[in-house]
């Protein structure tokens, strides 16, 4: 009976104060523990001052002004809503500032997503889970929840008091009940700016206040306000856990030479171990008399963490890499005078040496040059392809009922229809010519010049009638397309005499 | 059982009942999980909801409507609703539809034939629109796109009209139907003129054959005899008035002369069609099947097919 209630976790709930244990603590530690489930306790950060805090808080509000406020930017445009950027669902056309992408565009948007893919990778290469602590959503949102959680209730201490007070605590309920309330206006204005990135702004802010939004705008703005708050409010550090798929797989490309945030332990645990700064124990000098090492247990760094673990336990799956306990420890190691950085960011060749070097990026590796090549190319050729994207789209169909047609006097005709689609920005005249046909032999019809307004397309249909001995020879040429403008494109087209 | 080794220690943990058969034969208690039943009310709950918003028990000879609507104007103008049902959604698509379509149809009834033909944005409207309505109603026969059937249908896309390509005589064709007709001259000559008959039209159009059969042919042809050129013209090239078949063109409507491989039975080909003759190039009147604003669609549509004339 005893042995069954010992259990299998895959979490590390005791440090194992052993100092070869850098490295992964995704490793299978025999907790003595009666379920496999059990409530984690909630994390409440402590707010602390810093490097990487003020640059995280930078990367905040520069995030936040750009969603919430790109929707509500004008932007001066002839035939179309003058909002800098809208994706016109209806009109199938997604407007980004001067450039207007249509749903043929789909291949830059994959371009798109294999470039960001890439950042991804080469920025893991080089700095671990950077995105994951800076920039992803996630953390920008818990971040801005934790923020408005401090102004209203205060700092760790009282709100951890305000958790253990029972609901009927007048404070509590004001407190804590106001924080969820401004939680969910904040939940509903994002959800809602949402949709306005769908219309325009300022008509859809007002029918959705009267009543008169499409379903699919409410049901949206109803979906993401509760995603939201439940993400950023109540998951938080478990998505990140439980759900994201993106922090494992970024896990997996770690090298020993990545840059992460790292607890130096042989500096931080000395021969004997960690030990709080008490009397007699307060330099460099008393410790190392008695075989302490610098850390002062002062656990810190633990209560700032976001994803409420101790780094001391070493690099764990959890850890999003935010470089709030760096500067936390940095702020203890200033109050002590020591040497910053018992808590830093470097790597782990760098940590295993016996004097580590000073911290630098180690870039010259092949997967990492690998990456950046990759990306420069992709970059170069998506911001070619988009500023080279001709005036117009065109397509050329052979009619192929029937292939061909016999003529009375012999000759063969094929027919062809031509798709001209303008999105010049303006009306265009187009001509249509052929290469590899003897003279007389394409015939328009009554479209020798074509006008095509902007962002509409025109279906002209033009035949290619060639004498019976020609017919035999010639069964490919070239169609060329021409904009007023002298835009041109050639394409390949079949000729059929039998099926 | 009893000696079951698995029943026996876990036995020791399980609920039962508190039902007891025969001294020690005992019944487990294992509810179904929380989650799991609540689960199954709220489908109960959906179903029950489900039943009042769309439409589902009969009652007697009514049943329950359920409470959407659908309300659509239709092609009289009136305003039609029903209760919610795919029929009636389906309805108010088409009705959508052709309210789409009816800016461009106003347009074209406004308009000459020529004026359609040139402006862009009708010609565009005429051949995917037109497609549709001639798929509907022409391909039939005619086949989709219009190649028609050698021997049996007539081919649209080509530039042999037999009753004349303009716009007006493309409207009279579809609106009026046309009734082709040649007569059979098995009783009216003998074997040795229809060989020489056949050998003559297929000389007309360049073919291979016996110089002198075509000799008397040619001189059959325009005798009171055979009397072809009644219909077919001194030159054999046909009256569109009439739409007897120009037989100097490369184009067969009738003998299937562009198939055959050797001379034999391209001869063969003519001679059948001589002495049979003809009385199924029959097109029926369209007018009344389709609306006015159609028929002008399709016979614009129709005079692209072929390049028009």
């Amino acid at each position: 009976m005893a042995e069954s209630n010992i259990r299998y976790a895959l979490f590390v709930e005791r440090p194992i104060k052993t100092p070869a244990c850098r490295g992964f603590s995704l490793r299978e530690t025999v907790v003595e523990n009666k379920e496999l489930y059990f409530k984690r306790p909630p994390v409440v950060p402590r707010s602390i001052q810093g490097t990487f805090r003020r640059f995280k808080t930078a990367v905040l509000w520069l995030g936040f002004a750009v969603y919430f406020l790109l929707p509500w930017m004008p932007w001066e445009r002839l035939d179309a809503p003058t909002q800098a950027v809208m994706f016109d669902i209806p009109g199938r056309r997604y407007f980004v500032f001067d450039l207007t992408v249509y749903p043929q565009d789909v291949f830059w948007l994959s371009l798109l997503l294999f470039i960001a893919a890439v950042f991804l990778f080469f920025m893991t290469a080089l700095f671990g889970r950077a995105f994951c602590g800076y920039f992803c959503f996630q953390t920008l949102w818990t971040d801005a929840f934790v923020f408005l959680e401090r102004l209203i209730q205060g700092e760790r201490p009282a709100r951890l008091r305000l958790l253990r007070e029972p609901w009927s605590s007048k404070e509590k309920l004001l407190r804590i009940g106001g924080t969820r309330v401004v939680w969910g206006v904040l939940s509903f204005w994002t959800a809602l700016t949402f949709v306005l990135y769908f219309g325009y702004a300022p008509d859809l802010v007002v029918a959705f206040f009267t009543g008169k939004m499409a379903a699919a705008g409410y049901i949206t703005t109803v979906v993401l306000t509760v995603a939201t708050y439940l993400a950023a409010g109540v998951l938080r550090e478990h998505v990140c856990t439980f759900i994201c798929p993106y922090g494992r797989f970024q896990s997996a490309m770690y090298d020993p030479e990545t840059l992460t945030v790292h607890y130096d332990r042989k500096r931080g645990e000395g021969s004997v171990g960690r030990q709080p700064a008490r009397a007699g124990l307060r330099t460099k000098e008393e410790r190392q008399i008695h075989g302490y090492g610098e850390c002062v247990d002062c656990e810190l760094c633990v209560q700032v963490c976001p994803v409420g673990i101790d780094i001391r336990n070493g690099l764990q799956y959890t850890c999003i890499s935010c470089g709030l306990c760096v500067d936390a420890c940095n702020v203890i190691m200033d109050k002590m005078g020591w040497d910053r950085g018992l808590v830093r960011y470097d790597s782990e060749v760098n940590l295993d040496k016996l004097v580590p070097a000073p911290v630098k990026i180690h870039w010259k590796s092949l997967k990492v040059i690998g990456y950046g090549v990759a990306l420069v190319l992709m970059i170069a050729y998506l911001v070619f392809d988009v500023s080279n994207r001709p005036e117009f789209e065109h397509s050329i169909q052979q009619i192929r009922q029937p292939l061909f047609v016999m003529l009375s006097d012999g000759s063969v005709r094929n027919r062809y229809q031509i798709r001209l689609t303008n999105i010049s920005g303006k009306e265009e005249r187009f001509t249509i010519g052929a290469r590899g046909l003897p003279v007389g032999a394409l015939d328009f019809g009554n479209f020798e010049n074509v006008y095509v307004k902007n962002g509409k397309s025109v279906i002209v249909q033009v035949s290619v009638k060639l004498d019976p001995s020609r017919a035999q020879r010639i069964s490919e040429f070239e169609f060329v397309i021409k904009s007023a403008h002298g835009h041109e494109v050639v394409d390949q087209a079949r000729f059929f005499t039998r099926h | 059982m009893a000696d079951n080794a698995h029943s026996q220690t876990s036995s020791a943990n399980v609920q039962t009942t508190g039902h007891v058969w025969d001294g020690d034969l005992q019944e487990y208690n294992n509810p179904l999980p929380l989650w799991w039943i609540y689960g199954l009310y709220v489908t109960m709950l959906f179903a029950l909801v489900y039943w009042f918003v769309y439409p589902s028990w009969p009652i007697g000879k009514s049943f329950l409507p359920g409470t959407g609507e659908v309300v659509y104007v239709n092609a009289q103008g009136q305003e039609e609703s029903w209760h919610w049902n795919t029929r009636a959604k389906l309805l108010k698509e088409m009705q959508e539809g052709a309210a789409a379509q009816k800016p461009y149809y106003d347009k074209l009834m406004g308009m000459s034939y020529e004026a359609i033909a040139k402006d862009p944005e009708l010609s565009s409207f005429v051949l995917s629109a037109g497609k549709a309505v001639f798929s509907e109603n022409c391909a039939a026969c005619h086949q989709s796109g219009g190649g028609g059937k050698l021997g049996f249908f007539p081919n649209l896309t080509d530039d042999d009209w037999m009753y004349g390509g303009s716009f007006e005589k493309i409207h009279q064709t579809i609106s009026q139907g046309r009734r082709g007709y040649m007569p059979g001259f098995a009783e009216a000559l003998d074997k040795e003129q229809i060989e020489s008959l056949a050998s003559y039209v297929l000389s007309l159009s360049g073919n291979k054959v016996d110089a002198n059969k075509a000799a008397k042919g040619d001189q059959l042809f325009h005798s009171h005899t055979a009397a072809c050129f009644y219909c077919h013209g001194d030159d054999g090239k046909g009256r569109q008035d009439i739409g007897s078949a120009n037989l100097t063109d490369k184009v067969w409507l009738w003998a299937d002369v562009p198939s055959a491989t050797d001379d034999v039975s391209k001869l063969a080909a003519v001679k059948n069609v001589i002495s049979a003759g003809l009385a199924k190039g029959v097109m029926p009147a369209w007018d009344g099947r389709i609306k006015p604003e159609q028929m002008k669609l399709l016979t614009v549509y129709v005079h692209e097919l072929g390049g028009g004339k």
